[in-house]
């Protein structure tokens, strides 16, 4: 194994030469100096195995076994604008970029003029144009944990940067497409993400991963979010990776007082999939809200790590994450709720419910609370189950079939998530997603 | 409509309904009577198709089919409805596509064309407001947090919706206020007509009052001991069940 992994760090070390070379002059950049030094570290972390604790559900070994050439050191990959249409929000005039391999495509994307100062655009363009709010922001948040995040900085080119200035509020939500794969070779994709709303601004994000070939690739991407003081932010995540992919994200979020964060996760595709999600409430009122909603079926695995780190009195925090899981398909949460002495009041929540489909189907889940303060109240709570079968029974008994009842039972179920996402034509999206996904009739 | 011969069914290997016999024809309402436990509600459930239920030996013949080899959800679309002694809660499906996905099922089944979401809309607005209820419910989760009187009324709402041809009213009374109690009895007296059948299982007379049967059964220990006419329920409501039991020990 050692051996073999070794042969996987010379790969994507080697190819940063050349991942060098197609930087155009950008290779004395300031930042290119954070990519080296991610290189070095990616070079001397190991990578995690099932006796690394934060890992122990999640056998990676798959996604050491391939080579994925970097995008930018790949052939790239026609998209047309019909199959951006395919996955953009109908209703949406602006504003969505679309990223092919992780490379913005400024064709296919579509923004408005900027207004008021906010900022959407690619990071890629940024960097060019040496932006100090990207270079004093970036790589800032999120420690590199594994080999895996220092991979994606050494690689990052190009992603989503979003800044919303003091006291604006945008209305319509942002659609960011990352179309993934080429079926000409096996790609490495590294999207890098940047999100900042200032101080009373709002804005609610879509980030949507696409699988567009069905050739293995590896999606590894870090997301920044800094949450200022009453900011709101809501970022919906829709993984749909191909079903032979590999998908690993760490999404960091840093929230001050009175501000409000919530990430949805919805987790639909990808051999391996595996998200962090990570939040430092390093304020006062704060309110933090995870929600997530996984499918794994046939042979897939899908893995949701969180960690709510209460720094300072009276916030809350509260994750619900329901799993469904049929096929072989296999589950993993596992959720770290950390409150510190001086985060008095905090009540923190925390809840992870899985329904298995069939036999073969597993899930595995694990709540950490480590609580130093106390004056808290804090609940965790883990239930795996089947399908109801007096619910069923009620509904075959108005003359539904049994497909059908069963369907409607797994919408039901994923419900209570889909509920909390604020953008109608999205939740419809979705509830019709999880049943093509399941090769299930839908409701 | 319905012929149902020497019924045996168990739960857990326990023999509940011991040979039970019953015919209710078209046009005609029958009442069931009969102290707790003494397989009522496992009647209506073997008929609805309840897989929790093991059925031993008998038959049951529903508009000339096997009733007992169809799944529930075909019973249900040939025309059979059961009105639940406790109704189930479906968080997070509206009664609104609940009832009209099962409207469809049964347009479909029938080969006819599905609803158009107007005449949906029409149909549930005229029978919930004939049965007092609030247009609101309509958007709630079927059952979900409805009062024990709002669950009750939601079953015949389900009733007047699919318009069955043989309706089982598992204790509708229970938990309805007397005036609820009149609104639900008329609502099921609108639905009969010489073409369709209801059975009621209740445990008070004065259910029987709005809804007056042509026949009233009494179960005791899984056998219909006695039958009658309405009056039967009278002299139950006056007497009770102990002057039957010995005619219980008598058939066995
Ligand atoms: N799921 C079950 N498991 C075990 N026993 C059951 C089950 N369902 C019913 N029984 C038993 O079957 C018997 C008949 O129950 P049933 O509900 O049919 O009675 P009932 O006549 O409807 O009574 P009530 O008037 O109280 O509604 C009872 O002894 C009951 O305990
Ligand atoms: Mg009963």
């Amino acid at each position: 194994m050692e051996e073999k992994n070794m042969k996987t760090k010379k790969w994507y070390s080697q190819n940063f030469i050349e991942f060098e070379k197609k930087l155009n002059g950008q290779a004395g950049s300031e930042f290119h100096k954070v990519r080296k030094s991610a290189l070095s570290e990616f070079e001397n972390l190991p990578f995690p195995t099932l006796k690394t604790e934060d890992w122990k559900y999640t056998n990676i070994k798959p996604i050491l076994k391939q080579n994925f050439t970097p995008a930018q050191n790949a052939a790239p990959v026609k998209v047309t604008k019909e199959l951006v249409s395919n996955y953009k929000m109908d209703g949406f005039l602006c504003d969505y970029l679309v990223f092919v391999n992780g490379i913005y495509d400024k064709d296919l994307s579509c923004l408005s003029e900027a207004a008021k100062g906010i900022i959407v655009d690619s990071l890629g363009n940024l960097l060019k144009k040496n932006s100090d709010l990207v270079l004093n922001k970036i790589a800032k948040l999120a420690e590199i944990e594994n080999p895996f995040n220092a991979l994606n900085t050494a690689y990052a080119v190009d992603g989503t940067v979003v800044y919303v200035p003091k006291n604006v509020v945008v209305e319509k939500p942002i659609q960011v497409i990352f179309l993934n794969g080429s079926d000409d070779e096996n790609v490495l994709i590294t999207p890098r993400n940047l999100i900042i709303a200032e101080e009373n601004s709002q804005v609610k994000l879509i980030f949507n991963y696409e699988g567009i070939s069905s050739k293995p690739y590896f999606t590894n991407t870090v997301t920044e979010v800094y949450t200022s003081k009453n900011a709101v932010i809501e970022l919906n995540k829709i993984q749909n990776e191909d079903n032979n992919s590999f998908h690993i994200e760490k999404t960091q979020i840093y929230q001050e007082d009175g501000s409000n964060f919530t990430h949805s996760s919805i987790s639909f595709g990808g051999l391996i999939a595996r998200n962090d999600i990570n939040s430092m409430l390093d304020g006062e009122n704060v309110e933090c809200n995870y929600y997530g909603l996984y499918l794994a079926n046939e042979s897939r695995h899908v893995d949701h790590h969180t960690f709510v780190d209460h720094a300072k009195p009276n916030s809350v925090s509260n994750e619900l994450y329901k799993g469904i899981l049929d096929d072989s398909g296999h589950g993993v949460f596992s959720g770290k709720i950390l409150v510190r002495q001086n985060a008095q009041k905090t009540n923190a929540y925390q809840s992870n419910k899985s329904v298995l489909l069939s036999p073969e189907s597993q899930v595995d889940t694990k709540p950490q609370l480590e609580i130093y303060a106390d004056d808290v109240k804090c609940s965790h709570g883990a239930t795996v189950g089947h399908l109801d079968d007096e619910a069923k029974y009620y509904i075959r008994s108005r003359g539904i079939p049994v497909e059908l009842a069963n369907s409607m039972l797994i919408t039901a179920f994923a419900n209570d998530v889909l509920e909390n996402i604020k953008i109608p034509e999205l939740r419809e999206k979705l509830n019709h997603m999880i049943f093509e996904k399941l090769h299930r009739v839908e409701v | 409509m319905i012929t149902i011969k020497n019924l045996h069914a168990e739960i857990e290997g326990k023999e509940i309904l011991r040979g039970l016999n019953l015919e209710i024809n078209k046009g005609e309402i029958h009442a069931i009577m009969g102290p707790n436990g003494s397989g009522k509600s496992t009647l209506a459930n073997v008929l609805a198709g309840n897989e929790n239920f093991e059925i031993t030996k008998g038959e049951v013949n529903f508009e000339g089919k096997d009733l007992l080899d169809m799944a529930p959800e075909d019973r249900a679309r040939e025309g059979l409805f059961l009105a639940f002694q406790y109704p189930i809660e479906i968080p997070g499906i509206s009664n609104n596509v609940f009832l009209k996905t099962a409207i469809n099922e049964l347009r479909k089944y029938h080969g006819q064309e599905e609803i158009t979401p107007k005449e949906f809309l029409e149909l549930i607005k005229e029978k919930s407001s004939l049965l007092g209820m609030d247009s609101s419910l309509i958007n709630r989760s079927v059952n979900q947090g409805f009062s024990g009187g709002e669950k009750k009324r939601n079953e015949i709402l389900q009733l007047l919706m699919l318009n069955p041809k043989l309706a089982l009213l598992d204790e509708t009374d229970s938990g309805l206020d007397i005036d609820a109690l009149k609104i639900v009895a008329e609502g099921v007296n609108r639905f009969k007509n010489e073409n369709n059948a209801v059975l009621v299982v209740t445990h008070y007379q004065r259910l029987l009052d709005y809804i007056v049967p042509d026949f009233v059964h009494v179960l005791y220990k899984g056998r219909i001991i006695k039958s009658g006419d309405k009056n039967l329920a009278l002299e139950l409501e006056e007497k009770g069940y102990d002057w039957l039991k010995e005619t219980e020990a008598e058939l066995a």
